[in-house]
């Protein structure tokens, strides 16, 4: 076979991606139909940026949740003669193998397609999640501490504040580490972190069926038995249905990362909750006697829920970056990983001589931070209209 | 304003004082120090060797202890050595035989920073070195990224919704969106390759006589820095900061459109350059001082991350160090300048912004 040129190496590409192409012809084919019955995920189509936005998004999470079809090799396989092989270089013994490394070749002989599509499986298993539960924790500690005030207050942005003039990198430094993974201190943040989650969907559902208390224990028990069994198997590894589990090297920076971005939002957080406190509609519901914790989750946190969208999309993206920082200097990540971070890092060496290694690692984690950043910006934009 | 300032320098020193527990704590963890242990006295010690080393150099007593010692608010610990020397923490900071004048204290407060395990070297030397060179980057990238940054804003937020208003926005969301390890990435590869890019263009065509057109390494601007070693660095830093700033002013500058003495100015005819930089840009730069400010600290991760790629020895390389081989002392300086930096500027843009703003009174 010979050596591809760039326009079929852009053919083959592309059909590798067909699944993600089907599948969001499909969902752009049915939001769009019925945009307007979807509230503020349906008006980001009428934005430019932020159809643009949404579909750089989609085509990441597509890839990620495809990427089994996608790949063209194993991504950890080295195969031999592939050293650092430029884009669309044939195999040279195929033997029922796909006979080309459409993007070439890394240093140890490995397929970077297929590396980057599973890449975008590691970076999308990992960086949602870490947003969400900040969020949570942001959440849960930034409603009372505006809402109360006081000591509480004083106490709670203190400590955002302190984690906040920690230098990012010097706390990944320290924290993320072989040699802390094998302390208790990873757990021990993971198992209180993880507990926040859990406190506030009990709360919040305790907060709106607490006069109902069929309904209450129903939905509050269902919470705690899933809760608590995704917290044993996540924390400690011990869910006795292995469902719920998480490496060492996972879980030290799915903490260290939840801790970077926690005070952020905790802050963010406050700051509404400040504002929404002095309206009517919070002045009307505690006239009317229902309870504090009902006016924060159920009065005060839906109407804060534009800026907090917004600001959800761009977390996404900023731990992204984060998580491309630790596979940068190599930290948290078993070597061999195919996450964008580390195949930069394992790119850069031969940077001069053979770019595509770190290229095409690079420009994803590019496209899809953009994609996020895009999207946040149509959204705010939408939200901001009514 | 006095009490003000009081009150901030209060909280500077406690957030000072529990960082700096948090990294001692971090950093003297048994793990860490075995970790330690082996990279000063060789990788194959037994577990026993390990143990007396870190006897012998004063990492065994109860961690509080030692805290204090490297505040300076403990004596430093000494012994006699089995040759009948004296030696201790302060003895190895202190000249060599002048052992009458060791003083009982040495630490933060007496103005000692240690010593650096990485280096071999005092920590004060290390950092200062280190911080006069990243002091040099950061000054290009203040220089560069802020005029990009206010001007890309400025005009972007003048016409809001224009065409110009929309490209400049996606410039500034693209930027944001490249963290320094991407575009330092594209920029090597783009123009300071010998096989791809354009350096290989240029040369063929005669334009440059080196094989590339930017240095990919910018070890030789610690000697003399030159547009074509440091432009890169620089660039790389500058690009992912200035976006955040830059929509910072375009919505402060397109909220100061819509005020009403723009439109007095307008009705009275004056010209529309003429609002823009006589009425409207004094008013709309109060909000990007802030977080210009703010911003500052923020680019600590990107001076590691780009002076470890263009191995550039700065500070930030030298924290990267640090952090691989456990540099306790080097680490907990570090995180002391950093935290001075972080709170210094928050101090800068507080104060700067009831200055600048006088409805803003600092009770």
């Amino acid at each position: 076979m010979e050596q591809l040129g760039w326009l079929a190496i852009g053919g083959r590409v592309a059909v590798q991606f067909l699944p993600v192409w089907a599948a969001m012809a499909l969902v752009f084919a049915v939001s769009i139909r019925w945009k307007r019955r979807l509230g503020l995920y349906g008006r980001v189509f009428d934005s430019r940026v932020g159809t643009l936005g949404f579909a750089l998004v989609l085509f990441w999470g597509l890839t990620a949740l495809f990427a089994d079809l996608i790949v063209t090799h194993d991504p950890f396989a080295q195969v031999s003669q592939m050293r650092n092989a430029p884009p669309g270089t044939p195999l040279p013994d195929p033997a029922g193998r796909y006979e080309v490394f459409l993007l070439g070749g890394d240093s140890i002989a490995r397929d970077v397609f297929s590396r980057a599509v599973m890449g975008a499986r590691e970076v999308l298993r990992i960086a949602p999640f870490a947003a969400m539960i900040s969020f949570m924790i942001g959440i849960a500690l930034g409603l009372p501490a505006g809402y109360f005030g006081g000591k509480l207050d004083t106490g709670l942005t203190f400590l955002a504040n302190l984690v906040l003039a920690f230098p990012v990198i010097l706390l990944f430094f320290l924290l993320v580490a072989p040699d802390i993974q094998e302390t208790m201190l990873p757990v021990t943040m993971a198992g209180v972190l993880f507990v926040v989650p859990i406190l506030f969907l009990t709360v919040l559902l305790n907060a709106r069926f607490f006069t109902r208390p069929a309904q209450r224990n129903l939905y509050v028990g269902a919470v705690l038995v899933l809760g608590v069994w995704a917290w044993s198997g996540l924390v400690f590894n011990a869910d006795p249905l292995g469902i719920w589990g998480m490496s060492p090297n996972i879980l030290n920076v799915f903490v260290a990362v939840v801790f970077v971005n926690a005070p952020t939002v905790f802050r963010i957080v406050r700051g509404l909750t400040l504002d929404i406190r002095t309206r009517d509609y919070v002045a009307a519901a505690q006239t009317r006697g229902e309870g504090p914790w009902y006016i924060m989750m159920w009065e005060i946190l839906p109407n804060a829920r534009g800026p907090l969208i917004v600001d959800f999309c761009l977390r996404i993206g900023y731990t992204t970056i984060l998580l491309g920082t630790l596979g940068f200097f190599g930290l948290g990540v078993s070597p061999e990983s195919p996450d964008w971070g580390s195949t930069i890092n394992d790119g850069r060496r031969l940077l001069t001589i053979h770019p595509h290694a770190a290229l095409v690692p690079a420009f994803s984690l590019m496209s899809l931070v953009l994609g996020l950043n895009l999207l946040a910006d149509g959204l705010r934009e939408e939200s901001l209209k009514d | 304003m006095l009490w003000f300032l009081l009150r901030r320098t209060g909280v500077m020193l406690l957030t000072a004082l529990c960082l700096t527990f948090v990294v001692f704590a971090l950093t003297n963890m048994p793990a860490k120090l075995e970790t330690l242990a082996k990279t000063q006295a060789g990788s194959r010690i037994s577990d026993a060797e390990v143990a007396s080393w870190l006897e012998r150099n004063g990492y065994g007593q109860p961690m509080l202890r030692r805290y204090g010692e490297w505040l300076g608010v403990v004596p430093g610990w000494r012994r006699v050595d089995s040759d009948g020397q004296m030696t201790g923490r302060c003895y190895r900071l202190a000249a060599a035989g002048a052992t009458e004048t060791v003083p009982t204290r040495c630490g933060l407060l007496q103005g000692h920073f240690g010593t650096s395990t990485r280096f071999r070297a005092p920590v004060a030397e290390v950092i200062s070195d280190r911080l006069g060179a990243t002091g040099m980057l950061m000054l290009w990238v203040v220089i560069v990224m802020v005029p990009m940054a206010l001007v890309v804003g400025v005009l972007a937020g003048m016409r809001e919704g224009s065409r110009t208003d929309r490209s400049l926005s996606t410039f500034a969301i693209a930027s944001t969106a490249t963290p320094e390890y991407v575009s330092g990435v594209f920029f090597i590869a783009l123009l300071a390759s010998s096989t791809v890019g354009v350096s290989p263009l240029l040369n063929s065509w005669g334009v440059i006589d080196s094989p590339v057109l930017f240095q990919g390494n910018a070890r030789s601007a610690m000697e003399q820095i030159t547009f074509w070693n440091f432009a890169l660095p620089v660039m790389t830093i500058a690009l992912f900061g200035m976006g955040y700033i830059a929509r910072i002013t375009r919505a402060s500058m397109a909220e100061v459109m819509t005020r009403q003495y723009i439109r007095t100015a307008r009705l009275k005819g004056a010209r529309f350059s003429v609002i823009v930089l006589r009425h409207a840009l004094r008013n709309a730069l109060i909000a990007p001082f802030t977080v210009i400010m703010l911003q500052i600290p923020w680019l600590l991760n990107g001076v590691v991350v780009v002076e470890v790629l263009f191995s550039y020895p700065g500070f930030g390389w030298a924290l990267f160090e640090a952090a691989m081989n456990n540099d306790i002392e080097l680490l907990l300086a570090a995180s002391v300048v950093a935290v001075i930096v972080v709170l210094l500027t928050q101090l800068i843009s507080d104060v700067g912004y009831a200055y600048l703003n006088p409805r803003i009174r600092v009770a």
